[in-house]
């Protein structure tokens, strides 16, 4: 063998013929390879171009700018159907998706590691709950619990005129929640600036407590003192603004109107039956997959903590979650991701998200299909990495560091 | 998803299999085929609705039956695709239909820029607004601040922006892909208006918990002149279907009807002569035979009798014929001269 690490090399390798070198013939395989890709793709995007062009089908990418012309009631962002481009009407849509799906992993996520925990719980009761509840919610199409909790959310309320009242100003009726709005004046700044300072101050809290347990071994209440510094600071500060007569905060309340409420903030039915349809599905995912890392921890590591002396709540807090989380990222990296996926199945219930808004109103209106799918698969395709990624960095952390 | 699976054999189609799509004319394939393709309504009582037995029946579908008997003489080789609003248009580029008959509204960047033709138009309309009785409202002038549902990929949500805004009101449009959806969440309350055509008014009307507990409001807001739509770029196929609605409007302003087209054969009139195929040779010039209108007639009836039997005074919607009267009854329906 003449490349063979076994012979000593002399001075210099033998010369091959670049044609029979294995090196260079890998490569230009692939450099061919890449080319015939590369060829044939641009080849049918050339071809699809033309071939709209002559059945005089718009296509290129200029529509975004035109005036949208329609309206989308739940926006995040200002939008009208006068001055609007269809360009905007795709970042209403986006963001719609963006916080639906930001919202879903955040209560699936609570949701799902309670669940999991309490599969596994010694009292039998809450276990077999917790048991039956994955069962039934996991074994059911997502889109038919969207339909039946957006029906059964219109259906069991009342209507718009005989709104169901709440203490502090809340109402509810068929077209959804409504809630004092709160209106923030020029000198509200100050209370952000006080939750910003009171959570600074609470890690540095923390951060000395650390180093003291450390030092002596003594304990700090951790916990309450942060808790009083985030909370107590930014409502002190509010309190003191108040008494001096400049209440940084008035609060618009809902107020009845021909129709319906006027005024205050409206969560949507939409909004609240997709968000509740996700969370409680993805969250049996999520606790399937809790409870698949907890036990995957061996018992010893239970009975070493006991032994030790520490007691149940800080043995799984300290010792089971933390192992448990390397066998439990990666399945639910996959979860968050269905998730934001599976938010797409809002168009069947009226939430204006980025394939009902766009994929369907904008597409419908312009008719260029390409363009618009296209676009639409691309900004799935991101979400998915962005999110994959961040979870991939988590996972770094959190996985077993072997040395 | 349909739109996703349209948009890519439109993509594909478009990309790969240009030459030989586009080379052969629509009628040419629908003769190889065996059967035309009609882009319908889902479910639209009178214009495009499966019955119990999977049988369709309305206007819209009685248009398709009137070209299946132009072109084979025999209504029954169709097939009916249905098509929601969003995704009628793509459909119809892709080729999955050779036509779109399905109550569309014929408006310029439609035509312009979606490579369609609306070759004819066959039923009049204009987008109203239905309320539950108990509001109390009487006049779409009286909707400030309420919430409309409707149908997204229509027209009706451009006007509806447009109505609003002219008249300087605030609403909350809530939008669903099917006609279903939107009207079930208008039913169930989710929306103080429904709007539609008006014609679609009183097909969706008929289907509510309580039809009287629904009233239509009097304005009518937009013009929407609805119409079959055909790929841009193929005239003979552009005329055939124009000129199958023209055939049935000069039947009817003939006289000839579905019961009397046999005894009409014979008669002496240039006029009913042309349009039977017995003078002349119209039809060739449509790449069909010349008895082509004579078997329109015979199978599926003149306009009249369609409209009458699908949304007239044969149907329970009860719609006056109104602006869809002929020409000369002080309607729109003119159809210019076969000679």
């Amino acid at each position: 063998m003449s490349n063979s690490p076994s012979v000593a090399p002399p001075s210099r390798p033998p010369r091959v013929s670049p044609l029979y070198d294995p090196r260079v013939r890998g490569w230009a395989y692939q450099i061919l390879l890449v080319l015939a890709v590369g060829l044939l793709v641009w080849a049918a995007i050339d071809n699809a171009a033309e071939n709209l062009r002559n059945a005089r089908i718009a296509s290129g990418f200029g529509f975004l700018s035109n005036t949208a012309g329609f309206d989308v009631s739940q926006s995040l962002v200002p939008f009208a159907a006068a001055s609007s481009t269809y360009g905007q009407a795709f970042v209403v849509g986006l963001l719609n998706t963006l916080i639906v799906a930001a919202i879903g992993i955040v209560l699936a996520t609570l949701l799902g590691f309670l669940i999991g925990v309490a599969r596994l719980s010694p009292n039998w009761m809450l276990a077999k709950l917790a048991g039956v509840y994955v069962e039934v919610i996991r074994n059911i199409p997502l889109l038919l619990q969207l339909l039946f909790w957006y029906v059964a959310v219109l259906s069991a309320l009342p209507g718009a005129r005989e709104s169901l009242s709440l203490p502090g100003s809340v109402f509810l009726n068929q077209r959804g929640l409504y809630v004092p709005k709160p209106i923030l004046a020029a000198d509200a700044w100050a209370i952000p600036l006080a939750l910003g300072l009171g959570l600074a101050a609470a890690i540095a809290y923390r951060v000395r407590a650390r180093h003291r347990q450390a030092r002596t071994g003594r304990q700090a209440p951790v916990g309450l003192v942060g808790l009083a510094l985030v909370l107590g600071l930014p409502l002190a500060t509010w309190g003191v603004l108040a008494l001096v007569g400049a209440d940084p905060v008035t609060v618009e309340v809902p107020v009845k109107g021909t129709f319906n409420l006027r005024g205050g903030l409206q969560l949507y039915p939409e909004f609240v039956a997709l968000v509740l349809g996700l969370t409680l599905y993805t969250a049996a995912f999520i606790a399937e997959v809790v409870r698949a890392g907890i036990q995957a921890v061996s018992r010893g590591q239970t009975e070493a903590a006991r032994a030790l002396g520490l007691q149940p709540g800080p043995t799984l807090r300290l010792v089971v979650i933390p192992q448990a989380m390397r066998v439990i990222v990666p399945p639910l990296t996959s979860q968050y991701l269905n998730l934001t996926k599976n938010s797409s199945l809002a168009v069947a219930i009226g939430y204006p998200d980025l394939v009902q808004v766009f994929m369907g109103t904008v597409l419908n209106q312009t008719g260029q299909a390409v363009e618009v799918v296209a676009i639409t698969m691309a900004v799935y395709l991101s979400i998915s990495l962005v999110t994959a990624l961040v979870m991939n960095v988590y996972n770094r952390r959190v996985a077993l560091v072997e040395r | 998803m349909k739109t996703i699976v349209a948009a890519l054999t439109l993509a594909l189609g478009a990309s790969v299999l240009s030459g030989a799509a586009q080379a052969q004319s629509t009628l040419a394939g629908i003769k190889q085929k065996g059967f035309l393709t009609c882009g319908s309504n889902p479910g639209l009582a009178g214009f495009g609705v499966p019955d119990a037995q999977g049988r369709w029946t309305g206007l819209d579908v009685d248009f398709c039956k009137a070209l299946a008997a132009a072109i084979f003489n025999d209504t029954s080789k169709i097939r009916f695709i249905p098509l929601s609003a969003k995704d009628r248009f793509t459909a119809l580029q892709s080729g999955e239909v050779d036509v779109l008959s399905r109550n569309t509204t014929w408006s310029m960047s439609r035509d312009t820029s979606l490579g369609l033709d609306f070759p004819a138009v066959n039923f009049y309309d204009g987008q109203g607004f239905m309320v539950k009785k108990k509001l109390g409202v009487t006049s779409a002038k009286q909707l400030d601040g309420a919430s409309v549902c409707t149908q997204q990929g229509t027209t009706t949500e451009l006007n509806l922006a447009d109505y609003f805004r002219a008249n300087k009101m605030k609403y909350e449009v809530v939008a669903f892909a099917t006609a279903d959806e939107t009207f079930k969440a208008y039913d169930s309350g989710r929306c103080d208006a429904f709007t539609t055509d008006a014609s679609g008014l009183y097909a969706e009307r008929l289907r509510a918990a309580n039809p009287d507990d629904n009233i239509v409001l009097p304005e009518i807001i937009s013009k929407e002149p609805l119409a079959p739509a055909v790929r841009h770029g193929d005239s003979q196929w552009a005329d055939i279907v124009r000129w199958t609605h023209f055939a049935m409007l000069n039947a009817e302003e003939a006289g000839v009807t579905q019961a009397n087209v046999d005894q009409m054969k014979g008669s002496d009139n240039p006029d009913v002569r042309r349009i039977l195929g017995t003078e002349g040779k119209f039809g060739e010039g449509l790449g069909l035979t010349n008895d082509w209108a004579y078997r329109v007639i015979k199978l599926v009836g003149n306009y009249g009798e369609v409209f009458e039997r699908n949304v007239g005074q044969g149907s329970p919607l009860k719609i006056q014929r109104g602006v869809n009267a002929l020409w000369s009854k002080g309607g729109l329906q003119y159809g210019p001269p076969i000679r």
